[in-house]
C-alpha cells in the first residue's frame, strides 16, 4: 500500500501504530475508565469526537504559524485551542443535543488535556500530513483508542469473577493485560512497516 | 500533607524523600505513564526524558509557588498550563540544541512533557499550597523519584532486550536478546512486574506487622483465662 493513501494512514494509526499499544498515549483513560464495558465505549467515542476535531483545529493554527514564522508558539497554542474548542463544542453540544451531551459530558473535559490528544497534533504536524491526511489519521487513531479501550473493559469484567492473587491489585493486572494486548497487536505489524 | 494552614512549618527531609520511594510517582500514584513506558527502551533515553521531566517539574513548581497569591482563582489551570508549556518549549530546544541525536530519539515525547499529569498534579496539589522552598525541594524529589522509576525500567528493558547497559555489552555473544522487551508490550509487562514485585514487598511487610499484631492478641485472652 502506499504510506501516503488515507486508507493506509487509518488503517496504521487504527491497528497498526495503536495509540495506546504500541505508542504509549492516552494511558491514564486507558487504566482509569476500562472497568465497564458501557463507559468505556462512551469514552472512546468522546475520545474520538475530541480527536477529530482537535485535528482540524491544530492543522488551522498550525497554517497560520508557518505562515507567520512563530513556530516555538506550537505547544502552547495547541493546547489553548484545543482546550477552548472542545470547550465550546461542549456547550453547543448541551444546548442542541442532550442526549448526546450525557452520553459523552462528563468525559469531554477529562480528556481535552490527555496526551493522546495532543499526540495526534503533534504527530500530523511532525509528518507533514495535509489536511484529509490528518483527518484520517485522527480518525484512525480515536478508533484504535476505542478499539483498545473496549478490549480491555471486556477482559477486565471477565477477570472479576477469577480468583486472583492478592498482590496483582488493579494495576498490576492492568498492566500485564496491556502487555499482553499489546503483544497481539504486534502481529499487525505484518499489514504494512511499522515506521513510528 | 498538602493542608493550606501549614505553609509556615520549616523544610522537613521528608519533603524531598516522600517523592522518592514513598509517594513515588510511577509505581505508587501512576502519574505520567505516558512516557515511562515510551522512551524507556534504553537507560539512555530514561535518563534524558527524566531529567527533561525533572527540570520542567521543578521550573514549573518554583513559578507556580512564587506566582501562587498572584493567579486568580478560575484561571489557575490555564495559567498552570501555560507556564508548564513555557518551560517545555524551553526544554525541547535546549535538547535539540546539546544532543540531536538523543532529541530525535525521544521525538514528540518531549513536547508532550507538557500533558504529563505528574507536573499539573504537583502544581494543582502542591505548588500552589505551599511556599517557595518547600515547593522546590518537594519537585526535586518527585522528579527524581521519577527519574528513578523510569530508569529501573531503563535497565531492566535495555538489559534483556540488547544485552547491554547505556550502551556497554553485558552478557556475553551466546546471549539471544529478548527483543520483544525494547518493543511496546514489554514496556507494560516489565512494569506490571516492578509493580507484582513492589505489592509483594509491601504485603510481606505490612503481613508480618499484621501477623505480630494478631498474634499478640490471641496471647490476651490466653493470658486472662489463666489468671
Amino acid at each position: 500500500m502506499n504510506p501516503e493513501s488515507l486508507s493506509f494512514i487509518f488503517l496504521s494509526a487504527f491497528l497498526i501504530n495503536n495509540f495506546v499499544l504500541a505508542m504509549f498515549l492516552g494511558l491514564c483513560p486507558f487504566v482509569g475508565v476500562s472497568g465497564k464495558r458501557d463507559t468505556a465505549f462512551n469514552m472512546g467515542l468522546a475520545t474520538m469526537f475530541v480527536m477529530f476535531i482537535s485535528s482540524v483545529c491544530a492543522y488551522a493554527i498550525n497554517t497560520v504559524l508557518v505562515k507567520y514564522e512563530l513556530e516555538f508558539l506550537r505547544l502552547i497554542s495547541y493546547i489553548a485551542i484545543i482546550a477552548s474548542s472542545v470547550q465550546l463544542v461542549e456547550i453547543t453540544l448541551k444546548k442542541f443535543s442532550p442526549a448526546l451531551f450525557r452520553a459523552l459530558g462528563i468525559f469531554l473535559p477529562l480528556i481535552t488535556t490527555n496526551c493522546a490528544i495532543l499526540g495526534v497534533a503533534l504527530f500530523q504536524t511532525v509528518r507533514g500530513y495535509n489536511f484529509l491526511q490528518s483527518v484520517a489519521f485522527s480518525l484512525g487513531a480515536g478508533a484504535g483508542f476505542g478499539l483498545a479501550i473496549m478490549l480491555m473493559a471486556g477482559l477486565r469484567e471477565k477477570l472479576e469473577l477469577s480468583n486472583l492473587p492478592n498482590i496483582t491489585q488493579a494495576a498490576a493486572l492492568s498492566m500485564m493485560l496491556a502487555g499482553i494486548l499489546s503483544m497481539t497487536f504486534m502481529g499487525f505489524a505484518g499489514l504494512g512497516g511499522s515506521t513510528a | 500533607m498538602a493542608n493550606p494552614k501549614n505553609t509556615e512549618t520549616p523544610l522537613s527531609v521528608q519533603d524531598f524523600t516522600a517523592g522518592l520511594w514513598k509517594e513515588n510517582p510511577v509505581f505508587v500514584m501512576m502519574l505520567g505513564l505516558c512516557p515511562v513506558l515510551a522512551v524507556t527502551n534504553t537507560v539512555e533515553n530514561s535518563l534524558g526524558m527524566g531529567i527533561a521531566t525533572l527540570f520542567v517539574l521543578v521550573c514549573s513548581n518554583a513559578l507556580v509557588s512564587a506566582l501562587r497569591h498572584l493567579i486568580p482563582k478560575p484561571v489557575r489551570i490555564t495559567t498552570y498550563i501555560v507556564i508548564i508549556a513555557t518551560f517545555v518549549t524551553l526544554v525541547d530546544y535546549i535538547i535539540q540544541a546539546i544532543s540531536l541525536d538523543l532529541y530525535n530519539k525521544l521525538g514528540a515525547f518531549i513536547q508532550l512533557i507538557v500533558v504529563n499529569c505528574l507536573i499539573l498534579g504537583r502544581a494543582e496539589a502542591y505548588a500552589s499550597r505551599n511556599g517557595f522552598g518547600k515547593s522546590v525541594i518537594s519537585a526535586t524529589g518527585m522528579g527524581l523519584g521519577f527519574t528513578l522509576a523510569l530508569v529501573m525500567l531503563g535497565a531492566v528493558r535495555e538489559l534483556l532486550g540488547a544485552g547491554q547497559l547505556l550502551g556497554y555489552q553485558v552478557f556475553s555473544s551466546n546471549f539471544e536478546p529478548w527483543v520483544v522487551m525494547i518493543l511496546p508490550p514489554g514496556g507494560f509487562i516489565v512494569l506490571g512486574c516492578w509493580l507484582l514485585l513492589i505489592n509483594y514487598i509491601e504485603q510481606r511487610k505490612t503481613g508480618k506487622l499484621l501477623d505480630e499484631e494478631s498474634a499478640s492478641q490471641c496471647s490476651v485472652p490466653q493470658n486472662q483465662v489463666s489468671s
